[in-house]
This record gives structure tokens, sequence and C-alpha cells, in this order.
């Protein structure tokens, strides 16, 4: 184990460690810390730079009423999941199709498909941005929430067909092998073997495109102009600029907007984690 | 009936026969075919609209190179350029940063997964988000300006400034992404061989000597994965950008990915040619990496066949 344990220190390590951590974290955190008081303030407190002392009123709830009557937060924060949930379900179902072909089968093309997904994964989103928005324009999605689902679950698939490939070529293919023996269809293997075995994944992926696309504002500024398509991320970004030093609403909007990826990530951090570091610890 | 039997057990059996050449193509196909229309072929339908004098609407001029040649007269686009280089070298910092974070926490005391995780909250939550928090931290009625009037250094306001504004931004775009290098490590020591960690101790290794000597090239895996999460990071700074400062004071704090979306759709007006042009500008530089990275993944697949 690297470094060495704490425990075999010597006790005055041990003990200043234990008052270092919580330490360091408070700071870690002040940014995050700052806007969860301001969310609790008055305007008063805010005018008068009470910014980190105790609160002299707490006006969470008053001030959530406020972002939530006042401006059209429930109807982004509706659009963020009406963009999210099916982009994560259409991209993970995609890829686990285009991952298990590519996986399991020996093909001319096969390598070249997969870097082309891998490379097209990592392209500036700028390269894309006039194509895309014009193509959405000619569809007549521009502006809509299919649009912006339908390009996420492309782009997205890039990323979930590396994971994929990579997860579906680390089982044991002898499953594959000693099923078509018994005269198992290809497809009945995909249904039967292989999806089965690849739940940790499809969760790991859930969860990361899950937190990737609710938190997208690229994409959201470039195909979206109207607040009834806006996801929270845009919304946020527009109330910005109205509110100017209305900071104890834009904390308790931006609260609201940190609050499902937060969740999601505490839910399922084993996956996240194991997603996110894919390839971290070997070559 | 016979010859109805007889065709279905013809097909059957052609299908037989084909299934295993033909199944993979037709797993790809929904998902290649949607990745092609949205992704790869706009990459080519952008650089052929570099060539062009276009404002998304009126015919389009074809222009040639044009739209490059006036890249080179571009003051803010130089701006931009050297805005890039600056994130990419302060990014760069998050590795080490996360590195030390990921050494400091790598303990296994009461209640460290929650602290852990807890470090890991930055990379969580929307850059919007993180991008509005320290806006107001930079704010000359915010959190740093008081402060500083306070302590008697009179008030700044960093993001106003434009000789600094840019690594305020970039300051705030760190902070998510030493969260991301931090996880990227702690699986990284997670994994390490403790027999090799042990023999060295042995050997008399310790402190910086044994981490450079035995804990570093472990950790080479780690390393690769979090410069290239943090380089791809440093070339994507939109979010940060639009949010903070919408590329001012006076296009300082351009970016060019910001820059080529201000150009092709915002204030200069639809300029989608000279947009493309900057963004096949930016394509070009990621490239290199992309290659880079796709370089080395070829190899390790060589190695496992």
């Amino acid at each position: 184990m690297f470094p060495i344990p704490i425990q075999k220190r010597p006790l005055i390590n041990q003990i200043s460690y234990k008052i270092l951590i919580p330490i360091s974290l408070l700071i870690w955190l002040v940014p995050l810390i700052g806007i969860m008081l301001t969310s609790i303030r008055g305007l008063g407190d805010i005018s008068q730079g009470n910014l980190w002392g105790v609160p002299s009123e707490f006006l969470l709830f008053s001030n959530l009423k406020d972002v939530f009557t006042n401006t059209p937060m429930i109807s982004y924060i509706i659009n963020s999941f009406k963009i999210t949930i099916p982009t994560m379900i259409g991209a993970v179902a995609l890829s686990c199709m285009t991952g298990f072909a590519l996986a399991s089968y020996k093909f001319k093309a096969n390598l070249f498909i997969f870097f082309t997904f891998i490379a097209g994964n990592f392209v500036p989103f700028q390269i894309l941005m006039i194509p895309v928005r014009d193509l959405t324009f000619q569809m007549g999605l521009y502006d809509t929430v299919t649009g912006l689902v339908l390009f996420h679950v492309a782009f997205q698939t890039g990323f979930c067909t590396l994971f994929m490939r990579n997860f579906i070529k680390a089982l044991p293919s002898e499953l594959f092998e000693a099923a078509r023996m018994d005269g198992t269809s290809e497809f009945n293997i995909f249904l039967k073997i292989v999806l089965p075995l690849t739940r940790p994944a499809i969760a790991a992926l859930c969860v990361l495109i899950f937190t990737f696309i609710w938190n997208d504002f690229f994409w959201a500024t470039v195909l979206i102009q109207g607040h009834h398509a806006m996801p929270i991320t845009a919304g946020l970004k527009s109330l910005n600029g109205q509110w100017i030093s209305a900071y104890h609403l834009l904390s308790a909007g931006s609260i609201m907007a940190a609050i499902p990826p937060v969740i999601m990530f505490f839910l399922m951090q084993k996956h996240f984690i194991a997603g996110l570091t894919l390839g971290a610890s070997k070559g | 009936m016979p010859n109805s039997i007889q065709l279905s057990y013809r097909k059957s059996s052609w299908w037989k026969l084909n299934q295993q050449r033909l199944t993979p193509f037709i797993f790809l196909a929904p998902g290649l075919l949607l990745f092609i229309v949205y992704v790869i072929w706009p990459i080519f339908n952008s650089l052929y609209i570099s060539l062009l004098q276009w404002d998304g609407l009126s015919p389009a001029i074809f222009v040639g190179i044009s739209n490059y040649v006036e890249l080179l007269d571009d003051e803010y686009f130089y701006i931009s350029l050297m805005n890039n280089l600056k994130w990419l070298i302060f990014f760069m910092l998050a590795v080490p940063i996360g590195l030390g974070l990921a050494i400091f926490l790598n303990q296994t005391i009461f209640g460290i997964r929650l602290i852990k995780s807890l470090f890991f909250f930055p990379f969580v939550i929307s850059q919007v988000v993180i991008g509005i928090i320290f806006a107001w931290f930079y704010n000359p009625r915010g959190v740093i300006g008081p402060f500083l009037e306070y302590i008697g250094l009179g008030n700044y306001a960093i993001l106003a400034d434009e000789n600094f504004a840019t690594y305020g931004i970039i300051f705030a775009g760190i902070y998510p992404q030493i969260a991301y290098c931090m996880i990227l490590y702690l699986t990284g020591l997670n994994n390490l061989n403790t027999d090799q960690i042990e023999a060295g101790r042995m050997d008399g290794a310790k402190g910086f000597s044994l981490f450079r000597n035995i804990i570093l090239p472990q950790l080479r895996p780690a390393t690769f994965l979090a410069i290239v999460v943090t380089v791809i990071g440093s070339l994507r700074s939109f979010d940060m950008v639009a949010i903070m400062t919408q590329g001012g004071p006076w296009g300082s704090t351009n970016v060019l990915a910001y820059y080529m979306f201000e150009t092709a759709l915002s204030e200069y007006g639809y300029r989608m040619g000279y947009g493309s042009a900057i963004a096949a500008v930016l394509f070009t530089i990621m490239m290199f990496y992309i290659l880079f990275f796709i370089y080395r993944m070829y190899q390790s697949e060589k190695k496992g066949l």
C-alpha cells in the first residue's frame, strides 16, 4: 500500500491526519458551501455583505418558492429529464449492440470502425456545430427536445461503444463458443448471454451519460432557443443574465441544477467511478 | 405444401450459413448510421463550409482559402489561440494536484469513503453551476473583492481585468478537473502491486525515491488517462467562458471554442464559413491528440490479439 497506512505511523501523525482531513475538505468545498449558505440568505444579508456569517434569516424555502413561481424553473427541470433519460436509454441500447458486434466478431473493418467511434468521440464540438444545427433545422427539429436528444444519442454512442466493446471483449469467449456449439442463434447469444453479463457496464454507462447530458450546456445553447424546450443549464445561464446581484435566487436555482446528478452519483457511486476510471489501472 | 417447407428450409439454411458473417453488421447498423450522420459527416461538411462565405440563409459563395487568410490577420484569433495555450498549460497542473490529493486521501480511516466522494463532488456538478459560483466569488460585491477591501488591499475584480481575467476562468475550470484526476489516481493507487512496493521498501527505498522509482511507473495508465482527459477538457473550455465573461472584457478571455461560436451564431453576425475555419483550426490541434491516443490503443490492441 502506498503511502504507508497512517495506522503504522506515530500517534501524533495519526491525530494530525485526522484533523487535517476535515479542514482540507472544508477548504476544498468552500465554493459549494458558499453557494449553499447563500441560497438560505435573504437579500438583506447579501447587500450588507454578510456572506460567511450566520444567516440572519433562514429563507431557503422562500427563495426556492421565488425561483419556482417567478421563473420557468419547473419547466427547465422537466426538460432536462426529458432530454437526459431518452438519451441515456438510446445511447446505451445502441452501444450494447455496436459493442457486441465489435467485441465478438472478426471482420475486416472491425478495428477501423472501432477507432472511428473513438476518434469521433474526442472531436471538438465546434467542428460539428454548424452542420448539426443545419441538419436539425432541415428535419424540422430545431428548438425541440427531440432534436437535441437525437444528437446526444448519436454522439454518446461513440463513448458508450468504446466502453461496451472493451467490457464485452473481456468476457470469457468460451461462453459464446459453447452456446454456438449448442446451436444457439447469434441473436440469442446477444440477448441471453451477453446482455445479462453486461449489467454492470450498463449501470456504469447509465450514470455517466445521465451526468454528462444533464450537465450539457453547449448543445442546449446551439439547438434550443425557447424556454419551452430549454434544459436547466441553459435556463440558469439565462437567469444569470436577469438576476444580476440576486445571488440568493441564483444560488437556489444552481442547487436545483446540481441535485439530480449528485443524487445519481451517490446512489450509483461504485458504477460511476468504475465507468470513469476505465483503463486507469491497466494498460 | 412440401414446396413451401423446402423453401423455408433453404432460406433458413442460407441464414444459418451466413448468420455469423451478417450478424455484426446488423448489430452495428443503427448505431453506426446515426454516428455517421451526426458526427462523421459533419466533420467533413464543416471543413467544406470553411471554404465558403455563407450566412446560413442566402446562397453560399465559394471563396477558397480566403477565410483562413483572414484568420492570419485576425487579432482576436491570436488572442483566442494564446488563451487556449494558457488553458492547456495551466490545466496540466490538475494532474499533479490530483495525484497529490489522491495520495493524501489514500488511507483507510473511518468515513474515508464519504470524504473521497465529497472531494469528487465538483466534477459531478455542471460547469455552468461552477462558473456561476466563481463568477460570484470574483464579483466586486461578491467574496474576494470585499475580502481584499477588508484587509486593506482595495477592491479588485479579476474578471474585469483584461490581463488576468483568463486566469480567473482557468482557476475555476481546473477545480472540477482536479477532482477528475484525483479519482483516476485513487483507482490507480488502489491497484498497485503490493509485492513490488514491499520489495522496494526492503531494499531501503523510502519517501520520494520509492514514489519516483516504484509507484510512479505503476501509475502510468492513470497518468496517461489523466493527461488525455485534461488536454481534451482544456480545449473544450466553452462553458466556463460562456458563463463567466462571454469572451470579454474586449475579447481578452476568448478561446477558440467560444470565439467560433460567437462568430457563427451571435454578435459578429452569422459568419458560418469563417466560424468553420476557426473550428477547423481547433479540430486540427485536437486531431494530434486523437491520433496519439488511437495509436496507443492500436498498440495495446495488437498486443492483445
